[in-house]
């Protein structure tokens, strides 16, 4: 919606590991594909808690799975 | 495109169809002549309470054969639960729906006490509940497809 200044890597990260699919960490972290599509488009800034699972199901620090500022994925 | 975007579209349809139909049916059986009243506040509190069930109970039955068709068509699982986004989503849809009903209730009131007929009142409660359901379910299709 053009105002979400919280991006993340999540779909890099995915790749990295093990070619994830977004159904794989949906199940992973306790939320519906819906959602991991909706965070990966920059359409949904996600809870803290929901941030750390995801940067958990990754085993890296939270700052980076997400950053703050544009949210054009680097 | 997702099954919670799917429902959302299926819902409106949904009410817009049990809203017309049923407007239609009670439409041709309105009393011709004046009603008294009594009458009339029993004419249109009973239209209120038929069309709340007779709309509750078909939402139900719509869902289960969306789910059917859903699974038929796509071979996926309905989701089972709703996590953080779903309930984000649901709050502004509610809050959105809510919005409309108050201003179509503070409306309503606004006929009474500018002395309109008391059909008014209801016709306005009414209208205002059905534009309230259908901006909940555009309310969660706008933010399904575009992001909260």
């Amino acid at each position: 919606m053009g105002k979400n200044l919280v991006g993340n890597h999540i779909r890099k990260l995915r790749f990295n590991h093990d070619e994830m699919t977004q159904q794989q960490l949906a199940d992973k972290v306790g939320v519906t594909r819906q959602t991991i599509v909706a965070l990966e488009k920059g359409n949904y800034s996600p809870s803290l808690e929901l941030a750390f699972r995801i940067a958990h199901a990754f085993s890296m620090p939270l700052e980076e799975v997400f950053f703050y500022g544009d949210n054009t994925e680097e | 495109m997702t099954y919670q975007e799917k429902k959302s579209i299926v819902s409106i349809i949904s009410a817009i169809l049990i809203f017309v139909s049923f407007s239609a049916y009670k439409y041709v059986r309105y009393p011709e002549e004046g009603l008294e009243p009594t009458e009339a506040l029993r004419y249109w509190g009973s239209f209120v309470l038929v069309l709340t069930l007779v709309s509750i109970l078909a939402h139900i039955v719509i869902s289960i054969v969306f789910n059917i068709v859903f699974r038929i068509t796509t071979g996926e699982k309905e989701p089972t639960f709703a996590d953080e986004l779903d309930k984000h989503i649901e709050l502004k849809a509610n809050r959105n729906g809510f919005f409309v009903f108050i201003l179509g209730f503070l409306l309503a009131m606004g006929a009474l006490a500018i002395e309109q007929p008391v059909q008014v009142m209801f016709v306005t409660l009414i209208v205002s509940g059905f534009i309230s359901d259908i901006t909940g379910s555009v309310t969660k299709l706008y933010h399904y497809r575009r992001g909260v």
